[in-house]
């Protein structure tokens, strides 16, 4: 399989941005995910499920500022990397 | 695009280097350092050696005591010498370099016995890294120490072994040899990016850094590149056997060297502990170390038909 650079970079960008679409009211409390639901106990170890939602609630958190993906900026990025991969023979 | 960016920034260091050393010489008129104080049997020898570069002198100072020129020169090694630190400073901030020298300080008989310990781990009794007031010791003292000069090296010679398997199967061209690098460099950052992820999920307080978690999946190459071989030269059947062994070997290595780094002491030491927290960790190790044979099997099948 060929994986290149790009499409590691492609892959994380849609990752990063489906986290950050998660909405907080509709969906996330309603499975029991919410952001207020996690902080449990303040024991040594938080758990698994503790630092899921810590990690989710972080990268909404930076994400709001910057939701390029959603915008038109996910597919002006896509015709780039299209240009450049097809201008080079190589494709790193 | 990372090697790329750290490599002229090494060139550009080595490049500065150079030439501030050239630039210094022409102080004494000499263009060369005297290393000849050894004793005066070696004199005799090298007072010809002396006479020659003193010969150059002469002419060069003509050269130097134009002040114009000395100026210029004076200003050309304050330039040089600032630009290196700049790009000293800059440089430490992106790729920690004084950390990278330490994985770099290894030895032949370092590598040797580490070569040995990843093809054959079953006979190694003591897993555990030394310290030495608190840092690891190099590598060189110690032979359970991570190092990155394997997996570099074995990461190149995969590539150059891929474009050798796909050569005698007539599906070579340059561009491949390209492709290979970035695909597999992409699965080793993949797999140092989940093993992150993962241990931050179990909230494990270990010492391992980024750079052990490359040094740990690039062990794996090494059985990889003698299993490709093994196949081009025997057939298909020694392929397999070659993978099986070094996928037994990557595993046993990969859980004796984590076990003691993941699990807390008592676990570490093999008594039973309970608890849902010690469980995690076991099964993080068991993945971790399960998933690199099937990194090994997944990265090289296509070589050999």
């Amino acid at each position: 399989m060929a994986f290149t650079l790009y499409t590691l970079i492609q892959t994380a960008i849609l990752c990063i941005n489906a986290i950050a679409v998660l909405h907080e009211e509709r969906f996330l409390s309603k499975m029991g995910w919410g952001a207020d639901q996690g902080v449990g106990g303040f024991g040594d170890d938080p758990g698994v499920k503790a630092q899921i939602l810590n990690l989710i609630r972080s990268v909404r958190t930076v994400m709001r500022g910057g939701v390029v993906v959603n915008s038109g900026g996910y597919r002006v990025l896509q015709l780039l990397g299209e240009r450049i991969c097809d201008n080079a023979s190589w494709c790193i | 695009m990372d090697y790329s960016a750290a490599q002229s920034g090494f060139r550009q260091q080595h490049n500065m280097r150079l030439r501030n050393s050239s630039v210094d010489g022409p102080d004494g008129g000499q263009l060369f350092d005297d290393t000849s104080a050894a004793g005066p049997a070696n004199q005799g020898v090298y007072r010809n050696q002396q006479a020659g570069p003193q010969a150059a002198g002469p002419p060069g100072q003509s050269f130097l005591s134009d002040p114009m020129s000395n100026l210029a020169m004076v200003y050309g090694s304050s330039l040089a010498t600032q630009g290196r630190e700049m790009v000293d400073k800059n440089l430490d901030r992106f790729i920690p370099i004084s950390k990278l020298k330490y994985y770099f300080a290894v030895d032949t008989v370092y590598v040797g016995k580490k070569l040995g310990i990843l093809v054959f781990p079953y006979m190694h009794k003591n897993w555990e890294v030394s310290y030495q007031q608190d840092t690891p010791v190099a590598p060189r003292f110690d032979v359970n120490a991570p190092d990155l000069y394997i997996p570099t090296m074995a990461f190149i010679t995969y590539i150059l072994v891929a474009g050798l398997a796909l050569g005698t199967q007539n599906r070579f061209s340059p561009e491949l040899l390209g492709v290979q690098a970035s695909s597999a460099l992409v699965w080793l950052i993949m797999e140092v990016l989940a093993v992150l992820l993962s241990l931050y999920l179990v909230t494990v307080n270990t010492d391992l850094t980024t750079i052990d978690l490359v040094a740990f999946s690039g062990y794996k190459y090494v059985g990889m590149i003698i299993g490709i071989i093994a196949g081009l030269l025997f057939g298909r059947l020694a392929y397999y056997l070659s993978m099986l062994w070094f996928c037994g070997a990557i595993f046993v290595f990969m859980i004796r060297t984590l076990r003691l780094k993941l699990l807390s002491e008592a676990a570490a030491e093999g008594k039973l502990v309970r608890g849902t927290r010690n469980q995690l960790r076991m099964y993080l190790t068991m993945s971790i170390a399960a998933a690199q044979p099937v990194f090994m099997y997944w990265l090289t099948y296509h070589l050999i038909r």
